[in-house]
């Protein structure tokens, strides 16, 4: 005997991100679900966004590790609230790892929520954790296929940062490449091309968080 | 690596559907899978063969349907297949495709030799 069934795998997980974006949006609260390799630069752009924003947005971080408490130690010393997700050899956060932490954070006296996931170019992109916008970081060493290998990520992402373009004349890296690629796969994707060394190019991030906070 | 959190996913559906048909074992389970998914098929099969061991479905055939990349032509309208998700249009060679199909990721039918 055949049933039909027609159910998304993924359900348990898109019932639960659902849960999330809807509390999301009674707090009024901005969500970003930060992705990238291990090593692109996520903390340290959460560490030079949380300097730059603290005075005007009230903001956490959640911070996603495989092992260890080292990132959120980082962004605590900031000064901004963050609490630490370890996944336990887990690829990536779920929508459940993160209703399971949203007790500790006073999401009555928040702008602005950023999710720094576990570094990893792939698993990452298929879970919604109820998050506003996915945004991930190529750092420039990666190298400029990087698009063309990982397409899922690129494709789901709302905003792109090119980090380490300070490192560019050491690379062999043609930014226009990564650009060209990402635009292809995501022809909305919003691309910045940032230091988080230097701190080039991240005005222009800042002021776009700024916007999307504003509309909430 | 999150293969097997899925598989858990197929499992939990598959039971809530066996209890609801009356079903006691499930011999098959077929699902549809996009090829601009990051889910590896045989990943996915090895962690279903052994998250099922002692349940309802040990030993069922995982049976996985890839489906295509498809898209349209922004500009020409043209539906083709994709063999990569960097083509452009086979018509016009336009450059901005929508995609239309390659994300599915659901179970469509269960069987059971019942």
């Amino acid at each position: 005997m055949k049933v039909s069934v027609v159910r998304n795998i993924l359900e348990a997980n898109e019932a639960l991100a659902q849960k999330n974006r809807k509390l999301f949006k009674e707090k009024g609260l901005f969500t970003i679900n930060l992705m990238s390799s291990p090593g692109a630069g996520k903390t340290t752009l959460l560490e030079n966004t949380v300097e730059a924003l603290k005075d005007r947005l009230r903001m956490a971080v959640i911070e996603g590790d495989i092992q260890s408490s080292v990132d959120a130690r980082r962004i605590a010393k900031k000064g901004v609230q963050a609490i630490q997700i370890n996944t336990d050899g887990g690829c990536h956060l779920d929508a459940n790892m993160i209703q399971n932490v949203l007790a500790h954070l006073d999401l009555d006296n928040l702008d602005l929520l950023i999710v720094e996931n576990v570094g990893n170019l792939v698993c990452p992109a298929e879970f919604d954790i109820g998050e506003n916008v996915k945004a991930m970081i190529l750092s420039v060493t990666e190298g400029d296929d990087k698009p063309l290998k990982y397409p899922v990520m690129f494709r789901e992402s709302a905003v792109l940062l090119i980090n380490k373009i300070d490192l560019l004349p050491y690379t062999n890296c043609k930014i226009n490449n990564i650009n060209k690629a990402a635009l292809k796969l995501n022809p909305k994707i919003k691309i910045f091309e940032v230091s988080c060394r230097t701190g080039e190019g991240l005005e222009n991030w800042y002021k776009w968080i700024r916007q999307q906070t504003k509309k909430k | 690596m999150h293969e097997l959190s899925i598989a858990q996913g197929i499992l939990d559906i598959i039971r809530d559907e066996a209890e609801k048909n009356s079903i006691e074992r499930i011999s098959a389970v077929r699902l549809k899978l996009g090829k601009l998914t990051a889910v590896e098929p045989s990943s996915l099969s090895f962690c279903f063969e052994l998250i099922t061991k002692g349940t309802l479905a040990e030993g069922a055939r995982l049976e996985i349907e890839t489906v295509p990349i498809t898209g349209r032509c922004a500009q020409c309208g043209r539906e083709f297949t994709l063999e990569d998700p960097f083509c452009n249009c086979p018509g016009c060679q336009g450059l901005k495709i929508d995609i239309l199909t390659g994300r599915e990721f659901y179970i469509c039918e269960i069987e059971t030799d019942d």
